[in-house]
């Protein structure tokens, strides 16, 4: 039970750290601010990575929560840096 | 012996993969360290991933999965138009959502008996269904396979969200009251439950995005970027993992802001936005005064020639027509020809916060020519001629003259009050919104008619030739 408490803990802290990164940010950069995050989010890939697939249905639900998650990953950091890269200063 | 050590490297690995999102978001958050904020984010994730790989129970089957899914976001992020950024990013927001979805059900299978946790994975499955079912209904609006619904349609859905929540508020106080030992349930109920969830959650986004029109898409793709990461967040909690909790909140967080930066730019509240909607909430409209002035390409370079400031107004029209690359052609050559060039950026002109920037930004339009509402109203009947491209609410006078008015109180780029308003437009049709633009009717404005690209292509002719 303590140690729910304590990831709670750091759950209401990352929040407000992440409040505090992101209140001061130019428009420029919002969509690439949200496709970047939008890449973070798919750290759900590490979770997934240890899921049991002991039956037929964990192999297929571990299957598909990995595979969605790379999509995000992959597409996710790729697709920022490509956005990124045409708003260099020229 | 052995195993106690990985175990440890993994969390000192999850603590520098903390400290590089934290860093690498803080970099994106800035113009010079943007790129390199995206690289050092990846490398957390890279990290994160690299300390987990020990703890896979089914290698070949992780790994062809994340072969795959690997390949299909590369594919993706490679082929994208910059204009179809926004459904991209929906889409993506969806994934997310699908993952921790999936993620949790499985966690749910492995237990036996009720505890606190399941409080957690009730709530995980329900932000993790409603992020993906919303997203793709997100994704159908943006790429317009799917557009509007009936009104009786979105009443229903209204109602509908309600008793659904009202199911997960059971369901939720079901888990809770039976870990305290209250309440004595039967393990089988509580999965029967837990399938009921699993169907009401997908349905619930679908209920939820389904009544939200077009003009307010960059504030839902916003907030289910924000839910995408909370659910990746409450996903940690289960697995007791502090990487995705970090991670997960530092996106809820990020898209939280945006949320509210949007919403503000459009002098709205949520609540306002998600539950009331936009035609619902303002008084009919009052008879537009004026008539509307057609005017040619040929005249249109007249006027431009003779101009010593311009500013560009670009909105969804701009992206929907790809016009992007004749506008800087444009603006080079009015440069040329020695007028001062500026752009006009609404914060939600467009489909996604940001979206005209990354448009500008692809046809290397240099940024220190954009400019937002703010910074130009105040010296806007100094500026000879606005060009307005396919922006409509955002230069709307409405939203400062008609306090009647749907979107009265919203800022907006002031174009009226400029000599000259030139206004490129496909038809005489209204916004998003659905309300009526008196720029169009003013004295000093001149509509040209047609596709925004080829409009500017002519323009661009006349000037070379």
């Amino acid at each position: 039970m303590e140690i729910y408490l304590l990831l709670f803990f750091i759950l209401i802290l990352s929040i407000f750290l992440g409040l505090e990164l992101i209140s001061k940010i130019p428009s420029t950069l919002h969509t690439p601010l949200m496709s970047g995050a939008n890449a973070i989010s798919g750290i759900t890939l590490v979770g997934a990575l240890t899921l049991d697939t002991g039956s037929n249905l964990q192999s297929v639900l571990a299957f598909f929560a990995v595979l969605f998650a790379s999509i995000n990953v992959f597409g996710g950091y790729l697709v920022t840096n490509r956005m990124l890269k045409m708003f260099k200063k020229k | 012996m052995m195993s106690i050590d990985l175990n440890f490297l993994q969390q000192i690995g999850y603590v520098f993969s903390a400290m590089l999102f934290i860093l690498g978001l803080k970099m994106l958050g800035k113009e010079d360290t943007a790129v390199k904020g995206n690289v050092i984010s990846a490398l957390g994730m890279l990290l994160a991933l690299l300390v987990t790989f020990g703890n896979i129970l089914n290698p070949v089957l992780i790994f062809s999965a994340i072969l795959i899914g690997g390949v299909i976001g590369s594919l993706f992020a490679i082929r994208v138009k910059m204009t179809s950024i926004p459904e991209m990013v929906a889409l993506f927001n969806g994934f997310g959502g699908l993952s921790s979805f999936f993620l949790a059900w499985s966690e749910f299978n492995a237990y036996a008996s009720i505890s606190v946790i399941l409080f957690i994975t009730f709530l995980t499955v329900f932000i993790g269904g409603v992020t993906f079912s919303g997203s793709l209904i997100a994704y159908f609006k943006l790429s317009e396979i799917f557009k509007g619904s009936s009104k009786t349609v979105n009443t229903t859905s209204r109602w509908l969200l309600v008793v659904f929540l009202g199911y997960l508020a059971i369901a939720m106080l079901q888990v809770f009251s039976a870990s305290f030992g209250f309440f004595v349930f039967d393990f089988e109920i509580i999965k029967l439950v837990f399938l009921g969830l699993l169907v009401i959650s997908l349905l619930s986004g679908l209920a939820f995005v389904l009544p939200i029109g077009g003009g307010d898409m960059p504030v839902v793709i916003s907030l289910l970027n924000s839910l995408s990461g909370i659910a990746a967040a409450m996903a940690g909690i289960l697995l007791s993992n502090t990487a995705l909790i970090v991670a997960g909140c530092l996106v809820g967080a990020s898209g939280l802001i945006l949320t509210l930066i949007m919403a503000k730019s459009m002098n709205r509240t949520l609540f306002n936005i998600f539950f009331v909607g936009f035609s619902d909430s303002g008084a009919s409209q009052g008879e537009v005064e004026g008539e509307v002035k057609p005017i040619s390409a040929e005249d249109t370079f007249l006027i431009l020639e003779a101009a010593s400031s311009i500013l560009v107004v670009p909105g969804y029209g701009m992206a929907v027509a790809q016009a992007q690359h004749v506008v800087k052609e444009l603006g080079d050559l009015l440069e040329v020809n020695n007028a001062e060039i500026s752009y006009g950026i609404h914060p939600v002109a467009g489909r996604m916060p940001g979206h005209m920037n990354v448009l500008l930004a692809e046809a290397n339009v240099s940024y220190d020519n954009l400019f937002e509402p703010k910074d130009l109203n105040p010296r806007m009947e100094t500026v000879d001629v606005v060009l307005v491209i396919g922006a409509n609410d955002v230069v709307n006078p409405s939203a400062t003259e008609q306090p009647g008015s749907p979107i009265y109180g919203m800022p907006i780029i002031e174009a009226h009050k400029a000599k000259t308003v030139i206004v490129l437009k496909r038809s005489m049709s209204s916004g998003f919104a659905g309300v009526q633009n008196p720029l169009f009717f003013k004295e000093n404005t001149r509509m040209l008619f047609g596709d925004a690209k080829e409009s500017i292509a002519k323009l661009v002719a006349e000037f070379k030739g």
